[in-house]
């Protein structure tokens, strides 16, 4: 049964996919494709999120955690192995062991018990695990965190493709290189992730999850252990979280705190959750997009605005770039106000009253 | 007789120095409608909630067909083939009456793990989950949440629900309360039916005289916890120690 604001939602979310995966050729800087990258990582983490929050009603403050167990896993193997596949290969495994650990105990010991137990739980061992990063610094690189190389065929120096004179080719005014391939890496690592999450949703697993959401009681009543769907979900979603964050470790040759573990990821999370819409994945898709094209782009257009105004009284003033992050707030409640559901589960509603 | 399919002995649980359910043994069978009868507070539900798991006994034993289920998650035993239906509508709300049943379908066929397969392209879980619908009378709002149903349909999906689980032991508990004069005979012919197969067993606590007269097989009577009566309708339902109870006269061990 489609309606028009799922068919509005769906076909945004095709069209944000379609500007993804030609990002290099329509928006040739460096800077677009950065936040490109960026957004198609937060797409998975933010989605693999909302198995927990949305779908299955856990609320966990431990996402970026696994996000964090997956970077430095391939950064801290990437940088004492030296680039290539098999630190990536083996750094992957070894965050999404290390997470699975972690969620199988976290799961376990306190899974059975109330939400909010088990919230304060997550977000001690997120605490535990951030401070032991910036501790642990012979291992971790400490707060400045880990610098290293990509793989060779990520080098921008790699040549995909040359023609006869042994030069790059260009593609469109883009050069084949190995930043390209650096972003399709990324870019289909992500839709891979993506795609595996829509299978697990649409399952019959991911109709257990919804019950246990909706009434956890009678879900166990009918026959389901809701413990072990629990645990299940969690440790699904923090391999996700985990494989996100090696892929993201590979883009930006650089982890620290700042890019993989801190708390201020974890609200942009649960803010970018929030606003695509809880309990959907095209919700995931919206959110991540709309809030990190804001992050990037709100001061420039506000600089812009700001300059646009001058003369007139106190608009420059309240326009002035540094102010965006006041300007993102207030954006944040009006979404919040008018989309109560978040984007994509209010526009999905639409149809269905209607 | 057939030999009975769920058993209680001496079942007794304690809440601090209350004793809710006290020291009951009970055998139920085959074929037969037992309707448990009692004044508020005589432990009726408590005693349901023993027997399906969502309490566990301070002492005594549930078994069914011999197999101790006494320390068992809800879980396990539903897959024992205990089926449970509530007193307070207790559904999946936002979810359709179709994945309401269907939740019902896949939890007996044991589909709940696969991770892979589009549930809407399992068809055998999506028929069986219609023919139930049918049955039920609700094919009609398929497609609506559960939340958005009338008083009456949710209280049949709730008989659907549990029809869905295929459960050997039914245990309905008050199936038409709140509901109208008109609508509760759908419900009621729903549980005749299952009554008429001679596998099933079937508990059920209900008040309405006129409910536990068209159907009971034998009842038994709760009180203050305790097992008061037990026997043909007939017979208990004439008995001085029943009108006492539902007067208010009995004390405490009138047994």
């Amino acid at each position: 049964m489609q309606n028009t604001g799922t068919l509005i939602v769906k076909t945004s979310v095709i069209l944000i996919f379609a500007l993804l995966l030609f990002a290099p050729f329509l928006f040739q800087d460096v800077r677009s494709l950065e936040v490109a990258a960026r957004i198609c990582i937060f797409i998975v983490l933010v989605a693999s999120f909302d198995l927990l929050i949305g779908y299955t009603g856990i609320v966990s403050f431990a996402h970026t955690m696994f996000f964090g167990f997956g970077a430095y896993g391939a950064a801290i193997l990437l940088k004492t192995m030296g680039p290539g596949w098999t630190p990536v290969i083996l750094g992957a495994l070894a965050g999404v062991g290390v997470s699975l650990v972690f969620a199988i105990a976290i799961g376990l010991l306190s899974l059975r018990v109330k939400a909010i137990f088990f919230a304060m739980i997550t977000l001690a061992a997120a605490s535990v695990v951030l401070v032991l990063a910036s501790q642990l610094s012979q291992i971790t690189g400490g707060e400045d965190g880990i610098i290293y190389k990509a793989p060779d065929l990520f080098k921008p120096a790699t040549k995909l493709l040359t023609d006869a004179d042994g030069k790059v080719v260009r593609l469109w005014g883009v050069r084949l290189n190995g930043k390209l391939a650096a972003y399709y890496f990324v870019f289909f690592c992500a839709l891979a992730l993506f795609l595996v999450m829509l299978r697990f949703v649409g399952s019959p697993f991911g109709t257990v999850l919804k019950a246990i959401r909706e009434n956890e009681a009678r879900a166990e009543a009918i026959g389901y252990r809701v413990v072990a769907y629990r645990t299940a979900v969690f440790c699904l979603s923090a391999t996700i979280a985990s494989l996100a964050g090696t892929v993201y470790a590979v883009w930006l040759k650089y982890t620290g705190p700042d890019t993989a573990l801190s708390f201020a990821i974890m609200i942009d999370i649960l803010l970018m959750v929030v606003i695509g819409g809880m309990g959907t994945m095209w919700g995931a898709v919206i959110g991540a997009v709309l809030m990190i094209l804001a992050q990037y782009y709100l001061r420039d257009l506000m600089g812009a605005a700001s300059e646009a105004m001058t003369g007139i009284p106190l608009l420059p003033e309240l326009l002035a770039p540094d102010r965006w992050l006041f300007w993102l707030g207030i954006i944040f409640i009006l979404l919040v106000y008018f989309f109560p559901k978040g984007i994509a589960g209010t526009a999905m509603a639409w149809g269905e009253k209607a | 007789m057939p030999s009975p399919s769920l058993v209680t002995k001496d079942l007794t649980i304690r809440f601090g120095g209350h004793v809710a359910v006290n020291n009951v043994s009970c055998a139920f069978h085959p074929g037969e409608l037992t309707v448990i009868v009692g004044p508020n507070g005589a432990g009726k539900t408590t005693y349901f909630n023993l027997i399906s798991g969502q309490l566990t006994a301070s002492s005594g034993s549930v078994l069914k067909d011999g197999t101790d289920i006494t320390r068992m998650s809800p879980s396990a035993r539903a897959h024992h083939g205990l089926g449970r239906a509530f007193q307070l509508t207790n559904l999946f709300p936002q979810l359709t009456v179709l994945e309401n049943i269907r939740l019902a379908v896949q939890a007996r066929s044991g589909d709940g793990w696969r991770m892979f397969r589009p549930v809407a392209r399992m068809r055998a879980l999506t028929q069986k989950a219609e023919h139930y619908l049918e049955a039920t009378r609700l094919s009609g709002v398929a497609h609506q949440t559960a939340a958005n149903l009338p008083h009456g349909d949710q209280r049949k999906l709730e008989v659907a629900l549990l029809m869905a689980m295929e459960p050997d032991i039914y245990m309905f508990d008050e199936p038409t309360a709140g509901m109208s004069l008109d609508h509760a005979p759908d419900v009621l012919d729903l549980i005749a039916k299952i009554k008429a197969d001679p596998t099933k067993t079937v508990l059920l606590v209900e008040h309405k005289m006129d409910v536990v007269r068209a159907l009971a097989d034998r009842i038994i009577v709760l009180h203050n916890g305790e097992l008061l009566a037990d026997g043909d309708p007939a017979e208990v339902m004439s008995s001085r120690i029943v009108r006492d109870v539902y007067l208010g006269t009995a004390t405490e061990g009138a047994a």
